[in-house]
C-alpha cells in the first residue's frame, strides 16, 4: 500500500529551492503526484528525494497568454477563457483520465509524463529501460506507433500536448540551479524522438522545471477541436486523437482555408503534425475532395506494426468526420 | 429517520477513532499549514498534522506512504479500500478539500494543509448521510466493494453540481470500476442523492 524504495521528502518554499534540491542525485520533481507516485511504486521510476512543488501558487496561475504548469486538468478543462481561446485545449483537459486524475494532475506533469508502454511499465529491461530491445516493436503492440518509431515504438500518452501543438505553444523550463535561468522550448521541439534518443521522453534536462506554458493568440476567426478514440467511453488512453485548428478566409467556412494545424496523437512517440494534410487544405474549400485528400496525406507516411494496422484507418476517419464536423 | 446523537459513545465517533491507538492523537488545536511542513528524512518517522473528517489528528508517517496507508493501516479509517493502487479503479476515492482523488497516488505528507474527507465523514451523526442512504435505497451495489469510492466520487460531484444531469453522472463516476457492473442502480442513487441532498423527499 505504500512505494517500497525509501525516499527522502522536500516540500519547496520557492522555486529556487526546489531547484537547488534538484541538482543533487537521484532527486525528482513532484507536481501532482499523480503519475510519479504510480511510476515509484511500479519502481519503473527510480527516486531517492521527491522534492514537491505543490505549494508553489505563483505556478499555478492561467493567464490569456500563459499557463501555469501546476494548473490542473481539471481547471483547464472548465476555464471559461480557455474554452473560448482555445477550444481544442480544454476539449483535450476534459478528455485525459477520469475526474480523480483530472483533479491532481498538472499541465506540466501532463506534458512530463512517463510512457504508458507495458512493456515499459511491466518487468521488461527495455531499450526505454536502458536495454537493447524494444519488446513492442515485435510484441503486443496494437497500441503502439504508426509514425516515428524508429528503435522504440512507444506512444506519448498525453491529450493536452497534441492540442498545444495545434496552437503553436512554447513551454517555458526553469533551470538548472536557479529560477532566473529560463529557456522556452516550442513544443514541437519539446519532444524527443526515439531515433534522437530512446531514453528520455522530453528536452527537459536534470534540474530544471517546466513552470509554465504560453500560447501565442490564435489567428482570428479560428475554430478548434479536438476529438479522442478510446478503447472504452472514459479512463482510457487514446488509440488516435487529432487535434485541428484551422482559420478560413474572411472568417467564412464556405471560403478557403487559409490557416490549418492538424495534430495527431496516440500515434506516435510525439504529438504528431500532420504537414502533408495540413498542405492538402490551405487555399481550397473544405469540400468532399479537400477533406479526403487531407485525411490520405495525413497517413501517407505511416507504417503500421504486427497489430496496429487499424490506426491508419483510424486517423483518416477520424480526420474525415472533424475536418466535415469544421466546414461550412 | 432517527434523531442524532451527539454522545461520545456515538458510532461515529467511535469510527472515526478506532485504531488511532499509539499511532496518532486527536488535536484541538489549528491545523498544519502547507508552509509549516518542510522535509522528510528516508527511513524517518515524522509527525505531521492530517485534517481528517474536521478533526486534527497527529500521526507519525514516512515520506513513501501514500494517504490511503496511514489512513487505513495508521488510522484504521478502513473505509477507504484498497484495490488496483495504480489509479486506475477509484476503490480509494477521498476528498481533499472537497474534490475527489485518488488516496492510493496521494503521498500522505501532500495532504497536510488540506482537509481530508473519507467515507466515515459523509456519517450524519450515526445515519448514513443522504449519497449513502440513496446507494442503499437504489440497491446500487453487488458485491459493494467499489462502494465506498464511488460514493465519494458522487459527493465530490454533487458538492460541485447540485443538479446534475445522467451525462454529467456518467462522467463524475467514470473514475470508479464496478466489477459487478451496477452502474445503471448507480447512476440512479446519485440521481437520488442530488434530490436528497436537495432536501426533497428524504
Amino acid at each position: 500500500m505504500s512505494i517500497s524504495q525509501d525516499l527522502a521528502y522536500l516540500r519547496a518554499a520557492d522555486l529556487d529551492e526546489a531547484l537547488r534540491h534538484l541538482e543533487k542525485d537521484g532527486a525528482c520533481v513532484h507536481g501532482g503526484g499523480s503519475d510519479l507516485v504510480t511510476c515509484l511504486r511500479e519502481g519503473t521510476v527510480t527516486c531517492a528525494q521527491v522534492i514537491s512543488i505543490g505549494g508553489l501558487d505563483d505556478l499555478r496561475a492561467i493567464t490569456p497568454t500563459s499557463i501555469g504548469a501546476l494548473a490542473t486538468i481539471a481547471e483547464l478543462g472548465r476555464h471559461e477563457e480557455i474554452e473560448r481561446r482555445l477550444p481544442a485545449l480544454a476539449a483535450a483537459a476534459r478528455a485525459v483520465g477520469s475526474p480523480q486524475l483530472r483533479n491532481q494532475g498538472t499541465l506540466g506533469g501532463n506534458l512530463c509524463q512517463k510512457p504508458r508502454c507495458w512493456y515499459w511499465r511491466g518487468d521488461f529491461h527495455c531499450l526505454r529501460q536502458g536495454g537493447d530491445t524494444c519488446y513492442a516493436a515485435f510484441g503486443q503492440n496494437h497500441g503502439h506507433a504508426i509514425f516515428g518509431a524508429e528503435a522504440c515504438v512507444y506512444v506519448h500518452p498525453s491529450d493536452t500536448a497534441v492540442a498545444l501543438t495545434a496552437y503553436e505553444a512554447r513551454v517555458r523550463i526553469a533551470g538548472p540551479g536557479r529560477s532566473s535561468r529560463t529557456r522556452t522550448v516550442p513544443v514541437d521541439e519539446f519532444f524527443v524522438l526515439p531515433a534522437d534518443d530512446p531514453t528520455r521522453e522530453t528536452v527537459v534536462g536534470r534540474g530544471e522545471i517546466v513552470t509554465a506554458v504560453e500560447v501565442p493568440a490564435p489567428p482570428d476567426g479560428h475554430v478548434g477541436v479536438y476529438r479522442k478514440i478510446r478503447a472504452r467511453g472514459a479512463w482510457d488512453f487514446a488509440l488516435t486523437s487529432a487535434a485541428i485548428v484551422l482559420a478560413f478566409e474572411g472568417g467564412d467556412r464556405g471560403k478557403p482555408v487559409r490557416h490549418a494545424r492538424l495534430v495527431l496523437g496516440g500515434v506516435a512517440p510525439a504529438p504528431w503534425r500532420a504537414a502533408a494534410a495540413e498542405q492538402a487544405l490551405v487555399g481550397r474549400r473544405l469540400d468532399e475532395s479537400t477533406i479526403a485528400a487531407a485525411a490520405e496525406a495525413a497517413v501517407a507516411d505511416a507504417s503500421a506494426l504486427d497489430h496496429n494496422g487499424f490506426k491508419i484507418d483510424l486517423v483518416q476517419g477520424v480526420l474525415r468526420e472533424e475536418l466535415q464536423s469544421l466546414a461550412g | 429517520m432517527r434523531d442524532r446523537d451527539d454522545s461520545d459513545a456515538s458510532r461515529r465517533n467511535f469510527l472515526k477513532t478506532v485504531g488511532l491507538g499509539s499511532a496518532a492523537l486527536a488535536s484541538a488545536g489549528a491545523g498544519q499549514g502547507r508552509a509549516e511542513l518542510a522535509a522528510v528524512e528516508p527511513e524517518k518517522l515524522q509527525k505531521i498534522l492530517l485534517s481528517i473528517n474536521g478533526r486534527q489528528l497527529s500521526v507519525l508517517v514516512e515520506a513513501r506512504w501514500t494517504l490511503l496507508f496511514v489512513l487505513r493501516e495508521q488510522l484504521g479509517l478502513t473505509g477507504t479500500k484498497v484495490g488496483c493502487e495504480r489509479g486506475e479503479c477509484g476503490a480509494c476515492t477521498v476528498l481533499l478539500d472537497g474534490v475527489p482523488r485518488y488516496a492510493c497516488l496521494t503521498l500522505a505528507v501532500e495532504a497536510v494543509g488540506h482537509e481530508v474527507t473519507t467515507l466515515e465523514g459523509l456519517l450524519d451523526g450515526e445515519d448514513l448521510g443522504p449519497v449513502q442512504r440513496a446507494f442503499v435505497e437504489n440497491d446500487a451495489y453487488q458485491c459493494g466493494y467499489c462502494t465506498p469510492g464511488q460514493v465519494m466520487a458522487a459527493e465530490g460531484l454533487l458538492r460541485e453540481n447540485p443538479a446534475p444531469d445522467l451525462e454529467q453522472i456518467r462522467v463524475g463516476v467514470s473514475g470508479n470500476l464496478c466489477r459487478c457492473g451496477a452502474y445503471a442502480n448507480i447512476f440512479r442513487a446519485v440521481a437520488d442523492a442530488a434530490k436528497l441532498r436537495r432536501g426533497g423527499g428524504a
